[in-house]
């Protein structure tokens, strides 16, 4: 049987090819999918692993490397006291702030895409557990005021050479720095610095920048002696610390940092992973197709072994065992194709400006046995259904002359497929509108159960569109066209299976473009509703910025005021929350709707969004404590309430309180109200601020721009991706059209005998090959529209008020999916074309 | 005998090489009558398909020529070849005659609908009446017995008018009844309409259906014979068969 087996596998290697090529693909996109996230997030871990000692020593409260930069500090005189401290090695005081801008040659700054930009004073002291922390490559390490290291990376990209003069842009008081580069600094293991940037002063002149020249650290470094552990040090560390500084063992801060930068791209990862997931039941669709055909045609020759004495077993297990192999065969290959694919994708975001260069990727155990899992596992699942009907097969019909597979009923499949679109419309529901936890995985596991059971009810359901399609062809092509709509309504389940390759993939770019122009629309209608003054100033990657960038332009002539805004991320009853902070003077110029209260911010005061009130209970004269402040906590007294705004979060407050609260002395968004004959100030404003790239001067057009290109991002991005997903779709129609020619040769011979021509062949397969494209893209259309719209209904009060379905788009993808049908036909076509007659008519 | 409806000329027609090297065909020449219905018999690996297939611009031949009419086929290219199929010969093949997907109108009317032509209405219906299917037009093939499926292929070939209508073992899967049906179809077609008519067979009640029967054996005409009867039929067809076969 085995035997049998092999043979039957090697006889057909067109097929072999085919099912493999299957295979291959959804493996490689699961593969692809793991490998790269795994880079990804091994290049932050790592990172943050050797930018941490043993036992690190910050003041309470406030984040290591990466939170707001903070004015709290420890003493220098500690790090004195904590050499001392038994089982320490030695400990180096540091200071680090972010938001320290490298200006490149193209006076362009350095990085993007929201990966950190580290300003850090120089030390020599290894990371935790023995690590070499930071080390030189070339040149020395800054020596006072005029000297910096930058990493390898960014003074390549910045284009700097040790020796030159480099332009550093701060967020601090002095805003532009111009130091001479003395050495490139990286971390010992060459990871990647996956984007971030690093900034490098000596001791001294980082505290002089960011600690205003305090004899202070923001962290100490506490190296252990060698077989002492981390916590064993931070516990002795501890006994000494003055009040409000704490401790933390080195692996607990890499850790923390790691979790908050890897949350910024954690979308990029779950993204991914559906991705993988979509194009594994896309895949399990073209295997499972692939595979019925295979069996159907094979029918004969297993009807035959049936008859010579082979078992039942023997038969269903012989197929399993092809699947077996083909799985095995498709997974390998599938390895292969998707570490290309992670380069890819690698590839692909660092068009977007997320750099993971130098880091590379490995294909480790997990993605090798998920790879393989998956292959053999999905194939053998789509083999079984097949496997357990030719079991069924009766020996006599080896004799037959046509030999028909029991198939399953029709109509049981219908009814299961309405029975899971309904479950999947209730979990989408539920997940939208409803209250239960974990609303994403309802949203997510309802749209897949409505996928999954629009295609089993599919072939009854596409029936009338079917039988439209063929009368339309008819009316048109006439005979051909006939003979095109009948062959796609021959095997409805066939044909709709090989659409739903294409359905799914299509709904979820519609999704995703629904959810992006929407999202446009939306930011667009907002800033138009919202938008006062009459330009606006900010910095590229919603940086704060010096105070005296609006002193400086309020004295450009024809800006009559200047209106600050600050914002601070705080928590307040233990959830995350902002805080807007404006001189209270200039707070009627946000035109807040005021509910209750006053509009008084003099004194511990705040206004609450009444919405927010309402939601947490908060009147008029309540005491609100608001935590995650440099300095801890404090307490504020609630003056009044505002209806819900974008122009500001859900709290406000003065300047002067959020500067007590220990936040840095910056602004994050400036509105510039002009005289009314001032004319366009565009120009003159940019000079003003002409030395700091970071800081952007715009009007509401070029402002809207702005707001809406990160959405454009992500929406080309996924796009891509999607592009991916119809790749296989496309692939999913040639083996299915493929398979069904080789299947109906005889049938094509005798087309061929009473006179049709060859090229009456391929427009019959092609039109064929469209109906499927454009069957898989309407299906996909409706749905991807109906998952789009619900699922903005369902953030409708978040912000994004206006629903937006792009027409012009919709009909392209329509448009398409013809394109698609006709490229996915060519090859079919062609090898049906140039089957000979004779040959054709006496196939067996 | 009018002018022939098709005459084939030294028809050579080789397969494989070197050792392998089997001539299916070795010079046959042969007029097949207009308005008659002829046999071509012999047994098997005698030619007889290959002269058949040949002859009806299926497969190509060595040397020789092959003219329908007044055209010489063996030259024409695809293009040529299929047209000449679609409006000039009928077939009818042993099984498998149908599509499958199409019910038997349309099945009936392919080959015009192909060329983007309709049939002669009066025509069609005499067809129609003549192979007895006016009520079952509306079946799809897996709906009609294989003496049903026949008949339809009968009436695609004669309802274009063709110039020569092949059958290869017309009744090859039918029971003696329907085989029976089949050739007196053809037979009236013959008689009727002056259809000519021209059948591969191996079995000599069909021969006797026929006006001429052709006989040959390893790619050459050995014998024919007019107006044949059963008995006579399977007298030449053991004179034929070569000595060591039939022992």
């Amino acid at each position: 049987m085995i035997r049998a087996t092999w043979k039957s596998l090697l006889a057909r290697r067109v097929r072999l090819f085919m099912s493999t090529f299957a295979i291959a693909l959804g493996v490689a996109f699961v593969v692809g999918s793991l490998v790269f996230s795994a880079a990804l997030s091994s290049g932050f871990t790592r990172l943050f692993g050797s930018s941490v000692g043993d036992v690190v020593v910050r003041p309470q409260g406030s984040a290591t490397l990466n939170g707001d930069p903070s004015t709290r500090t420890v003493p220098q005189s500690l790090v004195a006291s904590l050499a001392r401290v038994p089982g320490a090695a030695r400990a180096d005081g540091n200071v680090q702030a972010i938001g320290v801008f490298v200006v490149g040659k193209n006076h362009k700054v350095v990085g993007g895409l929201g990966a950190p930009t580290y300003g850090i004073s120089y030390s020599d002291a290894p990371a935790g557990h023995g690590i070499p922390g930071l080390t030189l490559l070339y040149g020395h390490a800054p020596h006072g005021p005029h000297q910096v290291v930058l990493d390898e990376k960014t003074a390549q990209e910045g284009g700097y050479f040790i020796g030159e003069k480099v332009p550093i842009v701060t967020a601090t008081h002095r805003a532009v720095l111009t130091k001479r580069l003395v050495g490139l600094a990286g971390y010992a293991d060459n990871t990647s610095l996956a984007g971030a940037t690093l900034t490098i002063f000596d001791v001294r002149t980082a505290q002089k920048l960011f600690l205003k020249g305090k004899h202070a650290f923001t962290n100490i470094w506490v190296t252990a002696q060698p077989g002492v552990s981390q916590t064993q040090l931070r516990n002795d560390v501890s006994r000494v610390l003055p009040p409000k500084v704490r401790a933390t063992t080195g692996d607990d801060a890499a850790d923390e940092n790691a979790s908050q930068v890897l949350r910024g791209v954690k979308f990029l990862r779950t993204f991914l992973l559906i991705f993988a997931a979509v194009a594994l039941v896309v895949g399990a669709y073209l295997i499972v197709n692939t595979f019925s055909i295979l069996v159907a045609q094979r029918s004969r020759e297993l009807a035959l072994l049936r008859a010579i004495g082979a078992s039942r077993r023997q038969i269903s297990r012989s197929v399993l065992l092809e699947a077996f192999v083909l799985g095995m065969f498709g997974a390998t290959v599938g390895l292969g194709l998707g570490m290309g694919l992670a380069y890819g994708i690698r590839w692909l975001i660092g068009l977007v400006g997320l750099d993971l260069g130098s880091q590379s990727l490995v294909l480790d155990t997990q993605a090798v046995v998920a790879g393989y899992v998956t292959g053999v596992a999905v194939t053998m699942v789509a083999a079984w259904l097949p496997a357990r009907r030719t079991g069924r097969i009766m020996p006599v019909q080896a004799l037959g002359d046509v030999v028909a597979l029991p198939e399953s009923s029709i109509r049981w499949r219908f009814a299961l497929g309405l029975a899971l679109t309904a479950a999947g419309v209730a979990a989408t529901l539920e997940g939208l509108f409803g209250s239960l936890p974990h609303s994403g995985y309802w949203v997510g596991g309802g749209i897949l159960a409505v996928l999954l059971g629009v295609t089993a009810a599919a072939p009854i359901l596409c029936r009338p569109l079917l039988a439209l399609a063929r009368r339309g062809y008819a009316l048109v092509f006439r005979a051909v066209g006939n003979l095109a709509g009948q062959n796609a309504l021959r095997n409805p389940r066939r044909t709709t299976a090989t659409a739903s390759a294409l359905m799914i993939g299509l709904a979820l770019a519609c999704t995703m473009s629904i959810i992006g122009a929407s999202a446009k629309a939306s930011v667009d209608d907002t800033i138009e509703k919202n938008f006062i003054g009459s330009y606006v100033v900010g910095s590229s990657f919603g940086q704060p910025f010096s105070a005296q960038v609006a002193t400086r332009i309020g004295r450009v002539p024809g800006v009559s005021e200047v209106v600050r805004q600050r914002y601070a991320f705080i928590e307040a009853g233990g959830k995350r929350t902002a805080v807007t902070g404006v001189a209270p003077r200039q707070l009627s110029t946000f035109g807040l709707d005021l509910q209750h209260g006053s509009a008084d911010l003099t004194g511990r005061t705040v206004l609450v969004n009444q919405r927010y009130a309402a939601d947490h209970h908060l009147s008029v004269g309540d005491s609100v404590v608001l935590g995650k402040l440099p300095v801890g906590h404090r307490t504020f007294t609630v003056t009044g309430t505002y209806a819900n705004t974008p122009l500001v979060f859900d709290f406000v407050t003065s300047i002067a309180n959020l500067r007590s609260a220990g936040f840095a002395d910056s602004d994050n968004f400036l509105i510039v109200f002009t005289q009314p004959d001032a004319g366009d100030l565009l120009r003159s404003l940019e000079k003003t601020v002409a030395d700091l790239p970071v800081v952007t001067v715009q009007d509401e057009h070029q402002f809207a721009e702005q707001q809406r290109a990160p959405i454009d991002q992500l929406v080309l991005m996924v796009d891509a991706l999607l592009g991916l997903a119809l790749v296989i779709a496309v692939l999913g129609i040639v083996n299915t059209l493929a398979l069904s020619i080789i299947e109906r040769t005889r049938e094509i011979g005798l087309l061929r005998a009473i006179g049709l021509g060859r090229g009456q062949l391929r427009l019959m397969v092609t039109l064929e090959s469209i109906v499927m494209a454009v069957l898989g893209a309407v299906l996909g259309v409706a749905l991807g529209v109906c998952f789009g719209v619900a699922m903005m209904y369902a953030v409708k009060d978040q912000g994004l008020e206006v629903i937006a379905v792009p027409w012009t788009q919709l009909v392209v993808f329509l448009g398409l999916a013809v394109v698609i049908g006709v490229l996915a036909a060519v090859l079919p076509a062609r090898r049906a074309a140039r089957l000979d007659v004779l040959t054709a008519i006496s196939a067996s | 005998m009018s002018e022939p409806a098709a005459r084939i000329r030294d028809l050579v027609r080789t397969y494989g090489s070197g050792d392998a090297l089997v001539r299916a065909l070795d010079g046959v020449s042969l007029d097949l009558g207009a308005g008659e219905f002829t046999a071509i018999m012999g047994p098997s690996g005698s030619g007889k398909s290959t002269l058949m297939h040949c002859a009806a611009a299926l497969d190509r031949a060595d040397s020789g020529t092959v003219h329908l009419g007044d055209e010489e086929i063996t030259r024409l290219g695809d293009r040529a070849l299929t047209r000449l199929r679609r409006d000039r010969i009928g077939f009818v093949f042993q099984s498998y005659n149908l599509i499958p997907t199409l019910n038997a109108e349309e099945n009936i009317r392919l080959p015009q609908a192909i060329a983007g032509r309709k049939p002669d209405p009066r025509w069609y219906d005499e067809v129609i009446d003549t192979v007895g299917l006016r009520d079952r037009l509306n079946h799809r093939p897996h709906q009609l017995s294989g003496g049903q499926q026949q008949r339809v292929a009968v009436a695609r070939a004669l309802v274009g008018r063709p110039r020569i209508v092949f059958a290869d073992e017309p009744t090859g899967n039918l029971d003696s009844r329907s085989g029976a049906e089949i050739l007196e179809l053809l037979r009236r077609s013959v008689d009727d309409h002056d259809q000519t008519v021209v059948m591969v067979t191996h079995d000599p009640v069909a021969a006797a259906y026929t006006d001429r029967v052709v006989f040959l054996s390893d790619g050459r005409v050995v014998d024919e014979l007019r107006d044949p009867d059963r008995e006579q039929v399977i007298a030449r067809m053991a004179a034929a068969e070569p000595a060591d076969r039939v022992r």
